[in-house]
């Protein structure tokens, strides 16, 4: 019944899609993009690591804590401007 | 009830339970400055720690369903992620993952960026719609989603397959741990280890594993960290070594070519083997490919792996589900950031010719008379030879099991025997919790999907909690069964076991949720194919010994899985017609993460 949701559930979805979809492609590029590039970036320094061995090890599996948590926090937002606020 | 207030002061109970565990360990400290042997710390630590699971697994028994199958669905995010950090973190991770690193390089840490990134499409695509939607089973999702027994009863079949595989392979490993400590044969230790298992899991189900596995969690993150920070203070790198140990792979770095990592053994010994890998040098084209697809397929595989996935149902609510995915995977990144640190130091403490613990350069004879060498060469992990017979210990002269980095860096840095009993500890709590997980997944599929929703739709509450219990003693039994006969390492099958998962299930459930128009046979063309032609992909690269096709080898056999699952799912599901208003009003629903879920009335 594509037509018949509210308007409130249309805006929900589509905005529920596009954080995703922001989120997943930044998901790409720190599961994919930057280990392809390791070692190009293991020239530049980190916190006294090789830059490109520090993302494999940490500052990847950092970027996905951070993902996760900041991707909660929009979606209540998201969540609450539609009304959807459980608790 | 009892277990409201009981969720009410979980903060207490497991503030108090971690301060007494603390204090265990401080006791067997005392008790080895008193003369006390490592091995009686060992099975104190060990058989400590398995009673006081058994315990939590016996207040934990419940005769309901929903207590049974998801824990009440009131275990609050934080509790929920622990338990989930622990349910995911196999003794494979525990042991396995930084003797992974120390021998593996670069290709490795695919393993690490695979097993973290997977949680950030686990939040994004599955978990708050699953928890919305309101199953007990992920098969039960894929039954309801697109209707029919059919498409309910291959799910099945996909999650027997994939939660076997993994199972066995932890089963293995409480094996392993058992009979080390508590010096019993292995096989005595796999049915020790499956007798544990069972006790956590069997009285009262999810909830029971629940409250194991938050306990678990605890053991295995202090036994896995306070080596790691005793040895980084010993060896100057600071309280948090995990950033600070930049300048030990530097210096690794700096000392590879001098001892000449890379030379090939000129003997070989099975079981063992020596150090080849650089510690991080990203190579060609196909180097990077092969991380790339592995990561991909053990993110997929997180994604799609039942006992994970079931970890969500038990929150109270959707927004509750999506907490419980951050905090899971805070505390996994705990493990798994540490990992490379304890690799890294450990591989510095035996080629840095300038530490004491050095053994790389060093005379064969003085190697030969360690404690440590000694003790680990005589259970087969770990052997020595002076291949050229220049007295002289060198790189390719120095074999040993990748699984030894976590169980005997304590002894290698020379800390307390204490060290090594909490090291066992948590080995045992990460296989049990896991063990536990699977069990769990496959007994329910099979108890409320094959047997409560296909056989006998009518059988009451207590015929049904009967069933899965006797379903899981079976499939434990069964499990340990196969782990005793020692068909592949550890790591192997725990691969294979993300493959399985990701071909036959990550695309019937993502476009599930995601894409309305996905219909019965086009689910069941995306799991049969996709599942089918992963399976004869393995068997082609593996038993048959084909040529790997664009470097795809046993370990990245999802990428053809999924590959034929997504196209099938969506050829045939365009083929034929539409899913009814009802189904495409379900998808809907599904989505708003508020009302009641889809499947409250059908329990």
């Amino acid at each position: 019944m594509a037509n018949g949701l509210s308007e409130t559930e249309r805006t929900y979805w589509s905005r529920t899609s596009t954080l995703t979809g922001v989120i997943l492609i930044l998901w790409f590029i720190f599961s994919f993009v930057i280990p392809w590039y390791a070692a190009e970036l293991d020239q530049y320094q980190f916190m006294g690591f090789p830059l490109g061995y520090y993302m494999v090890v940490q500052g990847s599996l950092i970027a996905f804590v951070l993902l996760i948590f900041i991707q909660n926090w929009i979606q209540d937002g998201i969540d609450r401007a539609a009304g959807y606020n459980e608790d | 009830m009892a277990s409201g207030r009981f969720v009410d002061n979980l903060p207490k109970i497991y503030g108090l339970y971690t301060l007494g565990f603390l204090v265990f360990f401080g006791l067997m400290a005392i008790l080895e400055q008193l003369g006390a042997g490592a091995d009686l710390i060992g099975v104190l630590f060990v058989g400590f720690t398995i009673v006081i699971y058994a315990v939590i697994g016996w207040i934990s028994r419940t005769m309901q369903v929903d207590a049974y199958y998801v824990a009440g669905r009131e275990v609050p995010p934080l509790f929920n992620g622990m338990a989930t950090a622990a349910d995911w973190m196999s003794g494979a991770s525990f042991v396995a993952l930084a003797g992974g690193v120390y021998f593996g390089g670069y290709g490795y840490l695919a393993f690490v960026v695979g097993w973290t990134g997977g949680y950030v499409l686990v939040n994004s695509l599955m978990a708050p719609y699953l928890r919305k939607f309101g199953c007990y089973t992920v098969p039960d999702f894929v039954g309801t989603r697109y209707g029919g027994n059919l498409a309910r009863f291959i799910a099945v079949i996909v999650l027997v397959v994939a939660s076997f595989t993994y199972v066995t392979a932890q089963i293995n490993a409480t094996g392993t741990i058992a009979s080390r400590a508590l010096h019993i044969p292995f096989e005595v230790g796999i049915w020790f280890g499956l007798l544990g298992i069972l006790f956590c899991s069997m009285l009262g189900g999810m909830r029971a594993v629940t409250w194991t596995q938050v306990a678990q969690y605890i053991v295995l993150i202090v036994a896995y960290i306070v080596p790691v920070v005793w040895m980084s203070i010993d060896q100057n790198f600071g309280i948090i070594p995990q950033f600070s140990y930049g300048d030990a792979v530097q210096r690794i770095q700096e000392l590879e070519p001098i001892i000449g990592v890379g030379t090939p053994a000129t003997e070989s010994f099975p079981g063992v083997r020596i150090l080849t890998t650089l510690h991080f040098a990203p190579g060609d084209f196909m180097d990077r490919w092969k991380f790339v697809t592995l990561a991909l397929c053990m993110m997929a595989g997180t994604a799609s792996l039942p006992h994970i996935l079931m970890r969500y149902f038990t929150t109270p609510t959707v927004r509750a589900a999506r907490k419980s995915v951050a905090w899971s995977l805070f505390f996994i990144f705990l493990l798994y950031f540490t990992a490379p640190a304890l690799a890294t130091l450990t591989k510095l403490q035996l080629l840095d010719p300038n530490l004491p613990t050095a053994v790389i350069g060093k005379p064969f004879a003085d190697v030969a008379a360690l404690p440590w060498i000694q003790n680990w060469a005589s259970v087969g992990f770990l052997k020595i030879v002076d291949s050229n017979a220049d007295g002289i210990l060198q790189i390719n002269e120095f074999f040993m099991r990748p699984d030894i980095v976590v169980l005997a860096t304590p002894e290698i840095a020379g800390l307390p025997y204490v060290i090594s009993g909490l090291v066992a500890a948590g080995g045992m709590a990460a296989a049990m919790s896991t063990a536990d997980g699977l069990l769990l997944a496959i007994a329910n599929a099979l108890s409320h999907d094959l047997y409560y929703k296909i056989l006998d739709p009518k059988a009451d509450t207590r015929t049904r909690l009967i069933v899965a219990r006797v379903l899981l003693i079976l499939i434990g039994a069964a499990g340990a069964g196969v782990a005793s006969m020692r068909l592949t390492g550890i790591l192997g099958a725990v691969a294979w076991a993300f493959n399985f998962a990701n071909s036959g299930l990550f695309f019937p459930l993502v476009l599930g949720i995601w894409w309305k128009r996905a219909n019965r046979p086009g689910a069941i063309a995306g799991m049969v194919f996709g599942f089918g032609a992963g399976t004869l992909y393995l068997y082609y690269v593996f038993s048959m010994g084909g040529e790997p096709i664009l470097g795809l080898d046993h370990l990245r056999f999802g990428i053809v899985g999924m590959a034929v699952s997504l196209v099938a799912m969506v050829v045939v599901t365009l083929l034929t017609e539409a899913p009814d208003e009802e189904t495409q009003a379900m998808v809907d629903r599904t989505r708003i993460p508020t009302g009641e879920a889809i499947l409250a009335q059908q329990h």
